[in-house]
């Protein structure tokens, strides 16, 4: 009982052990604010520009939401397709890692000459940088179903079809849901790089212009924000696989 | 008794196989209508191999097999499958796991959702058969290896299959269990006209269950021995302590013991 109770204590006093030795270390060294500013200078600024970083943080939440939602749409039948046939599967392998190896980044100024600067190339970033893990994974869940279940379904005359969605699909799910992990926090690089380039707000545009005009404690708070709204992201995302995938966990090492 | 499986003289190669050397090779068997047979052999002999012939999921390079009367084109759909694994899917509770052969099988397929209760309560009463009566709502991760067997030998049979293949479906449990089990598959196969062929490796598995006992040698398999068993239905577990019942079971190690040496 009371390891659990320490478990769930530990992440918050990880985090703040994190920051107060943050702070200890400024103020003893004497780091300059245009080093490092300690955590209290950051906290300032957050509380200083509250009304702008939330503004920005609003919008750089949508565009990574949307090119998410796609990545997951896209991934799931992508994952479906490849899972099912060896043959969509060898052919497209390849070109999906060739695609995924060439940094985002660098797709952003084509992005910008065919849909200009606005929503659209962040949110496409968003979505070219999130969708390949989940690919994967929805694939791998379908392509590893038991060969005697398929025997089972095969002797009944089930098609392909039959056993993809009633077999395949189902056990992909712990799988699918493991990887939109992995999916969210990429689209938030992805979304923030799009902005960093290709758009006049959100956070990565912020981000741009504060280190451009040398105001360091405000970029640290920019990503400070970044930092809070990823792990909030991702604590949704895992509550979620937890309820929609209980069957999956039931092992004493996913509950201690 | 007319015949129901036909194997006439099957070679069969694995597409996969690296070395290109037949799995079976002039394999002959015929199983009878409502028959119960065993095939027992040594490990790697191709008993596998002879149930995927027999319900079409793996096509012969020669020879034929006719199930029902008809060639063996296409998975033969129809037939109800258990093995050593009871591979349940550990997303669906332990009754909706029987229920899912229906959800392929013409005409249940079409009828399922309309008439679901008939179904459940046909489900229910082969969990009552097999023990595991009120079990349904619990999922398979719940209940033990045994009782996940004995699940998986009621998705087998919920559909009515003409042909139940087992393939070392006791294999992974303990003696006491296996047993139980043994009588539970008596007095299924009492129950409903079906004809079983059941592969082990236990040959006293073999003798107290089946009609008809088939020995094979070892890879390539092929069928080395045929013996009728004659003992009364309905057989007690007594009958395993018997004289005739122990040197039935010699004979059969005897064909086993010959089958390897000669491998
Ligand atoms: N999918 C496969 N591809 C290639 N070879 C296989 C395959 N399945 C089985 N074999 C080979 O065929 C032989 C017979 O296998 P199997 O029928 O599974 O034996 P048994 O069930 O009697 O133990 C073995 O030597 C095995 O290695
Ligand atoms: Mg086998």
């Amino acid at each position: 009982m009371t390891t659990k109770r320490h478990l769930h204590l530990a992440p918050w006093i990880f985090t703040l052990g994190f920051f107060l030795a943050w702070e200890i270390i400024c103020r003893v060294l004497k780091v300059s604010t245009f080093v490092l500013p300690a955590p209290s200078t950051i906290a300032q600024a957050i509380w200083e520009y509250r009304n702008q970083l939330a503004f920005h943080a609003m919008h750089t939440l949508w565009m990574t939401l949307a090119g998410f939602g796609i990545a997951v749409a896209f991934g799931l039948l992508l994952g479906m397709a490849l899972g099912a046939s060896r043959l969509i599967n060898a052919g497209t392998y390849p070109l999906l890692v060739g695609f995924n190896s060439i940094p985002k980044v660098a797709v952003v100024p084509i992005l910008v000459f065919w849909f200009g600067v606005g929503w659209v190339p962040p949110v496409m970033t968003a979505f070219l940088i999130s969708f390949f893990p989940i690919v994967v994974n929805v694939a791998t869940g379908i392509a590893t179903v038991e060969p005697e279940m398929e025997d089972v379904l095969r002797a009944l005359g089930a098609s392909k079809r039959d056993i993809v969605f009633k077999v395949g699909v189902p056990r992909a799910m712990p799988y699918f849901f493991g990887s939109l992990k992995v999916a969210i926090t990429l689209a938030y690089v992805g979304s923030v790089i799009g902005e960093q380039n290709a758009s006049n707000v959100g956070i990565g545009n912020l981000l741009t212009r504060a280190s451009a005009a040398f105001e360091v404690p405000l970029v640290w708070a920019a990503l400070v924000v970044l930092a809070v709204l990823g792990v909030v992201m991702y604590v949704i995302t895992a509550l979620i696989e937890r309820s929609m995938t209980g069957w999956a966990q039931r092992s004493d090492m996913a509950a201690a | 008794m007319t015949t129901f499986v036909d194997i006439q003289d099957v070679t069969h190669v694995y597409a996969r196989a690296e070395d290109g050397a037949p799995a079976v090779q002039n394999l002959n068997l015929t199983v009878r209508e409502d028959e119960f047979a065993a095939i027992v052999g040594p490990s790697g002999c191709g008993k596998s191999t002879l149930m995927k012939l027999a319900t079409g999921l793996q096509f012969p390079r020669e020879g034929t097999v006719i199930v029902g009367g008809r060639e063996v084109g296409a998975p033969v759909k129809l037939a109800g499958m258990a093995f050593q694994n009871p591979t349940m899917l550990p997303w669906r509770t332990t009754l909706d796991n029987i229920l899912l052969p229906l959800e392929i099988v013409e005409p249940h397929r079409s009828r399922l959702r309309k008439h679901k209760a008939e179904y459940v309560a046909k489900a229910e009463c082969l969990l009552a058969q097999v023990g595991l009566k009120g079990q349904g709502h619990k999922f398979p991760w719940q209940l033990s290896g045994g009782m996940q067997q004995r699940a998986s030998l009621c998705r087998a049979l919920i559909h009515e299959p003409k042909l139940l293949m087992l393939d070392e479906p006791f294999g992974a449990l303990d003696t006491f269990t296996r047993e139980e089990l043994w009588c539970v598959m008596r007095d299924l196969h009492a129950a409903q006209k079906v004809t079983i062929i059941l592969v082990t490796h236990d040959l006293r598995e073999a003798a107290f269950l089946a009609d008809r006992i088939f020995c094979m040698s070892a890879r390539p398999g092929r069928i080395v021995a045929e013996r009728e068993v004659e003992f009364p239905r309905p057989r007690d577990l007594e009958i395993t302590y018997s004289a005739p019942f122990a040197s039935l079971v010699q004979e059969l190690r005897g064909h086993i013991a010959q089958a390897r040496a000669a491998a």
